[in-house]
């Protein structure tokens, strides 16, 4: 079957992008909501089309075919040259699923979340340029075409968090998510460089090749012990870490909840900031053959540092949507670790099926979560906890829906965050001890602070509201609804089906014993939940102060922003940037002035020969005339 | 008349025209109709070029020759490829949008246009040279009446900017004289006649220890207008103190002289100069890119900020002439392109903000987006643009010489090259640091809740400049495979 035709799911958003944006004033907001949304649907149910061709006929032998078209952009040397074009393959069609999904969802919910906004139009303008660049992103034939989409997607996040740009916070937000992304972005062009110049491709084809140059020579060369391709991939992995607020660059992600809430779903929460995990998978065979893997493991470890250390900061929150973002780290660092224990073939790759399996739930899950928080922040206009309580006799559906959210995301049986979850559980077991039991760990503080804010949100105190909250209307509860739909029946799919390391489909079982473990300490986490924060009490007052200092860190989010702020502000802007500034001024352009008023002062001081009278001028010609002669005299004789 | 003399032809006629206008509407119709003239003319350039190109194989075509001056064997010699075919687009473009965004301009409004239109003949005199001596005068006539505009027309310290800028570019011209001079009287080396035909100049091999002692005169002498390190200081003092139009010409057009005489006439013609000089300017350029981005992040003032962010962007064009090879030479042609429209663009835009606010310290401005829409949002489009976005231009020029500049493999480049590619982000801090600022944020000044809105030709002027912008980083294609091939015969003199 011909592919081709799949070029059109990012080119209608692009197009929307330039119809909205252009004429931005002359269209109105009861329109351009409906015309996003319908382009969306276009596009969404172009890739269930897609999906449902591609996993059915793709198979030759067993085996899921890989579909490229694409052609020359940008071309650098005889070899190196930028395509653009699309990569059909499982995981790429498994994106385009996730990413119309949850943008067409959001789009519908938006209609209703941003009514009578200044710049409605202007929003799903910059939605549509964001939805264009992530399925340019997804559909990425080679390293170069994933990292201009990467730096689109930069943008467009860019501007949806500085969306209501008139406020000092969401600028600043903008700015440092955008400088903190390009930063790590700084190592994924070096490492496109590096791994380019060697290996003398950018094609994912040519580098995931098994038999292609970078796998089969990785020894060839080195730079200080290490392969110069895992150096390279490495540097490639900083900026996925940057993209998915792995440690240490996550310090953008919960300042980048300023933005509007149906943007945190859509970016913050299923697509955008797993770029990353997309990224580290869509070079998994380059990953895992070079070095025998030891790029992999560093994957691993980031993504289980960054999961445990974002579940314990997202437990001492109040920002209900900075408890979610956190939540999405450390959710990412799930994706990360699996993707990072995960092997090559067969069962053996159960992590990276396991890791696109969770992206996938999570997704779903996550984005309903968003929606849901902000359904209850359109209704209370506040973000934080303590100025909820109560809520569920306000908005049921709302109530209901984050309710198999949180239960999804814990990992209770029967919702589908259990099963993608278990398989990463599974998959650390079989590889690492030590970052399974973290895992386990992150299992039930991620119940936990994901109870504490239902019970916060929806039981807890029965606060006084200045209006009583109604819930949202239809256009947001319905996307919500079918999100919640999904956050239950997409566990039941069988993902190893569909999606593998080596393309080859697989069974993957439940291991209930670990199951059991897991779902255990989720369940543990709920009730301990509900113990603290079903009524309002004193209880938590009372924990947070036993644990002190720990709390205090946690708190403060173990300090990293102000480590940031530290470095740029007196180190880099302090002890470079501004004494470089000085010299400017008071060195180099002194200099080149003095030099000036020295010709000047030299002039001044000789310009009383000048003088006009004739006496000296002939005084001047007579001496001269002199001195010559006697030169003259001198030289002829 | 052949199809290059006249670019220089209508702009001295555009002039003796405008002699005789009277009153401003006058005097900016036929200016913008000159202007238009050459803008068709360039734009037919480029598409005569690609015909010609077709069938004719020679470095330079469309190439005439008429002699001067008989007894030093001066020459009228022009032609083109497609660097100087493009740069000439470039020019006619910021020309033609230098003229909407000074549409309004009430003082000595005739003289005011004159000066800049015979500014504008020696920028493309300059383009269509290939004798050098020719190619002196047209540069010498691009560069002075810079001292009128500024002097005049300016704003702030106006009289002391103009002395510092002239005087700092005359002082270059000195060293820049010395060094033609040189390769003129080692023209004959091969035993011809002297000459200063830049073609057949190239066909002599001049002796090594002259190549040596003359290439940093010419490398140099140009480089002071393309903002070397550390001869940049006219630069932002000079951009603060000029008229906006004078500004966008200046930065956007006459700083790309620079990088094409180094080009042209430094590389082509001293090429073992070039080899062992390079380490050296290399050093210089790479402290340039990062120093220039480190110095706009401290400025408070908006055409310092520009200015400086120039001083970085040339630096890197120089730096990319230096890496000497294919790909880092067409990124440095299409960076200069880039960097000429954007800065155009940041300087038209500064100008807007400043004629309606009258200030531009970025302290006193914020929340103009909201006020000023229009204005706005082609700002922010610009600073994203500014800093590499891909879908503009500027990407497809870092990219092309930051791979190019990773093609050599030793460690001293390796390392000058990743310390250049990390400008990058130090470009991000300061363009958002700025646009951050003044256009989003709160309204920090209330009496700016009622500025006047874009007029049409200050967004006729604005659009001009985008559309090549984008064009070119959606579509690199055609014309990165032209420069490339215009890059490769003067490629082959290095190897």
């Amino acid at each position: 079957m011909n592919y081709s035709y799949v070029i059109a799911i990012p080119l209608i958003p692009l197009a929307l992008f330039l119809l909205l944006g252009l004429f931005s004033k002359k269209i109105p907001p009861s329109i351009s909501g409906w015309i996003g949304s319908l382009g969306l649907g276009t596009s969404f149910a172009l890739s269930l089309y897609t999906a449902y061709h591609y996993y059915i006929e793709a198979k030759v032998n067993g085996i899921y075919q890989t579909f490229v078209y694409k052609q020359t952009w940008l071309a650098f040397s005889d070899k190196l040259h930028i395509d653009m074009g699309v990569l059909i393959d499982p995981i790429s069609v498994m994106m385009l699923i996730v990413v119309t999904t949850i943008s067409f969802m959001v789009h519908l919910y938006s209609r209703g979340y941003m009514k009578g906004d200044d710049g409605y139009t202007r929003f799903f303008a910059y939605l549509a340029l964001f939805s264009f660049s992530m399925l340019g992103l997804v559909l990425a034939t080679n390293l170069f075409q994933i990292y201009i989409f990467w730096e689109l997607v930069g943008a467009s996040s860019f501007l949806l968090i500085g969306y209501y740009y008139t406020k000092p916070s969401a600028v600043a937000a903008a700015k440092k998510a955008f400088i903190v992304t390009r930063f790590a972005d700084l190592g994924f062009l070096i490492g496109i460089l590096v791994v380019s110049y060697y290996s003398g491709t950018f094609d994912f084809s040519e580098l995931n090749n098994p038999e292609g140059f970078m796998i089969s020579n990785w020894a060839s060369t080195s730079f200080m012990g290490l392969s110069v391709f895992t150096w390279g991939l490495l540097l490639i992995f900083m900026g996925g870490a940057g993209k998915s607020a792995m440690l240490p660059f996550h310090i953008w992600l919960p300042d980048a909840m300023e933005g509007p809430t149906p943007v945190s779903a859509l970016i913050h929460a299923a697509t955008m900031v797993v770029a990353g995990v997309y990224l580290v998978a869509r070079l998994f065979p380059a990953f895992y053959f070079v070095e025998d893997g030891f790029a992999l493991t560093i994957v691993a470890y980031v993504g289980a540092i960054s999961s445990l250390f974002a579940a314990i900061i997202a437990l001492t929150q109040n920002d209900i949507k900075r408890v979610l973002a956190f939540s999405t780290m450390s959710q990412i660092g799930y994706m990360m670790l699996a993707l990072g224990v995960s092997k090559y073939d067969g069962h053996e790759g159960l992590g990276f099926m396991a890791s696109m399996f969770h992206l996938f739930t999570h997704a779903m899950f996550k984005a309903l979560l968003f929606l849901a928080a902000g359904s209850v922040i359109h209704a209370i206009h506040s973000n934080y906890l303590k100025d909820m309580g109560g809520l569920r006799k306000y908005m049921p559906v709302t109530h209901i829906t984050f309710l198999i959210a949180a239960l999804s995301i814990s990992g209770v049986p029967g919702f589908a965050g259990f099963f993608s979850k278990d398989e990463i559980l599974a998959a650390a077991y079989e590889h690492d001890m030590l970052i399974y039991i973290s895992s386990v760990a992150v299992a039930g503080l991620t119940a936990l602070y994901m109870f504490r804010l239902y019970f916060g949100i929806f039981w807890g105190k029965d606060t006084q509201y200045e209006h009583i909250p109604h819930e949202s209307p239809w256009s947001m509860t319905l996307p919500m609804l079918f999100l919640a739909v999904m956050s239950v029946v997409g566990g039941y799919i069988h993902f190893s089906e569909f999606v593998s390391a080596d393309h080859i489909p697989f069974e993957a079982h439940l291991n209930y014993s670990l199951a059991a473990i897991a779902s255990g300490v989720g369940i543990l986490g709920i009730i301990i939940a509900y113990i603290l924060y079903k009524k309002e009490t004193n209880l938590p007052d009372k924990i947070s102060n036993t644990f002190g200092v720990t709390y205090k860190w946690a708190y403060h989010k173990f300090y990293f922003d102000e480590i940031y702020l530290f470095v740029t502000k007196r180190i880099i802007f302090g002890l470079v940037a501004a004494p470089m500034a000085w010299f400017d001024k008071y060195v180099v352009d002194a200099t080149m002035v003095s030099i000036g008023n020295m010709t000047v002062s030299f002039s001044n001081k000789i310009k009383g020969l000048q003088s006009g009278k004739f006496q000296d001028y002939a005084m001047a010609f007579i001496s001269g005339g002199v001195i010559l002669a006697i030169v003259i005299f001198y030289l002829w004789l | 008349m052949d199809i290059l003399t006249l670019f220089v032809v209508v702009p001295i006629l555009t002039v003796l025209v405008l002699v005789f206008a009277k009153g401003l509407k006058q005097v900016r119709i036929i200016s913008l109709v000159g202007m238009l003239v050459q803008l068709g003319m360039a734009i037919n350039l480029i598409f005569a070029y690609l015909k010609e190109r077709a069938i004719n194989k020679d470095i330079m075509v469309f190439t005439q020759d008429y002699t001067w001056y008989e007894s030093f064997n001066i020459h009228y010699a022009i032609g083109v490829d497609a660097i100087s075919g493009v740069l000439i687009a470039l020019t006619a473009i910021v020309v033609v949008a230098g003229i909407f965004i000074s549409w309004k301009i009430d003082d000595l409004p005739k003289e005011f246009f004159i000066t800049l239109i015979i500014l504008s003949a020696g920028v493309f005199g300059f383009f269509i040279s290939l004798d050098l001596f020719t190619l002196f005068v047209f540069y010498e006539i691009a560069v002075i009446p810079m001292y009128l505009l500024i002097g005049i027309w300016g704003s702030g310290p106006k009289e002391f900017s103009a002395m510092k800028l002239t005087l700092m570019l005359m002082a270059a011209s000195a060293l820049l004289s010395v060094g033609i001079f040189g390769i003129y009287f080692n023209s004959n080396a091969d035993g011809g006649a002297l000459t200063f035909n830049i073609l057949e100049i190239a066909q002599v091999n001049i002796p090594v220890a002259a190549q040596n002692l003359f290439f940093p005169f010419v490398f140099i002498g140009f480089a002071v207008i393309g903002a070397l390190f550390p001869f940049h200081t006219w630069s932002p003092s000079g951009h603060a103190s000029a008229p906006t139009a004078v500004s966008m010409l200046h930065a956007g057009v006459l700083m790309k002289l620079g990088g094409y005489g180094v080009f042209r006439i430094a590389m082509y013609l001293l090429p073992q100069g070039a080899i062992n000089w390079t380490d050296f300017f290399l050093v210089l350029t790479t402290i340039g890119v990062i120093y220039g981005a480190l110095a706009a992040v401290m400025q408070k003032d908006l055409k310092y900020i520009n200015a400086y962010a120039s001083v970085s962007h040339l630096s890197l064009v120089l730096f990319a002439l230096l890496m000497l090879n294919k790909t880092a030479w067409t990124g440095a042609i299409i960076q200069s392109l880039s960097h000429g429209l954007l800065t155009a663009l940041f300087f038209a835009l500064i100008g807007m903000v400043y004629g309606r606010t009258h200030t531009r310290d970025i302290a006193k401005l914020g929340g103009i987006m909201k006020i000023l829409p229009f204005i706005g949002s082609v700002y922010v489009i610009t600073g994203l643009a500014y800093l590499g976005l891909p879908g503009f231009s500027g990407f497809v020029a870092e990219m092309n010489i930051f791979v190019g500049a990773f093609e050599h493999t030793d460690t001293f480049r390796r390392i000058l090259t990743i310390i250049v590619v990390s400008s990058i982000v130090v470009t991000a801090v300061y363009i958002l640091r700025m646009v951050g600022k003044i256009m989003m944020g709160p309204l920090v000044n209330e009496e700016h809740a009622e500025l006047p809105k874009a007029t049409w030709y200050e967004k006729v002027g604005l659009v001009l400049l985008m559309i090549p912008v984008v064009f070119i980083g959606m579509m690199p294609f055609g014309l990165s495979e032209m420069i490339k091939e215009s890059v490769t015969p003067f490629l082959e003199r290095l190897i």
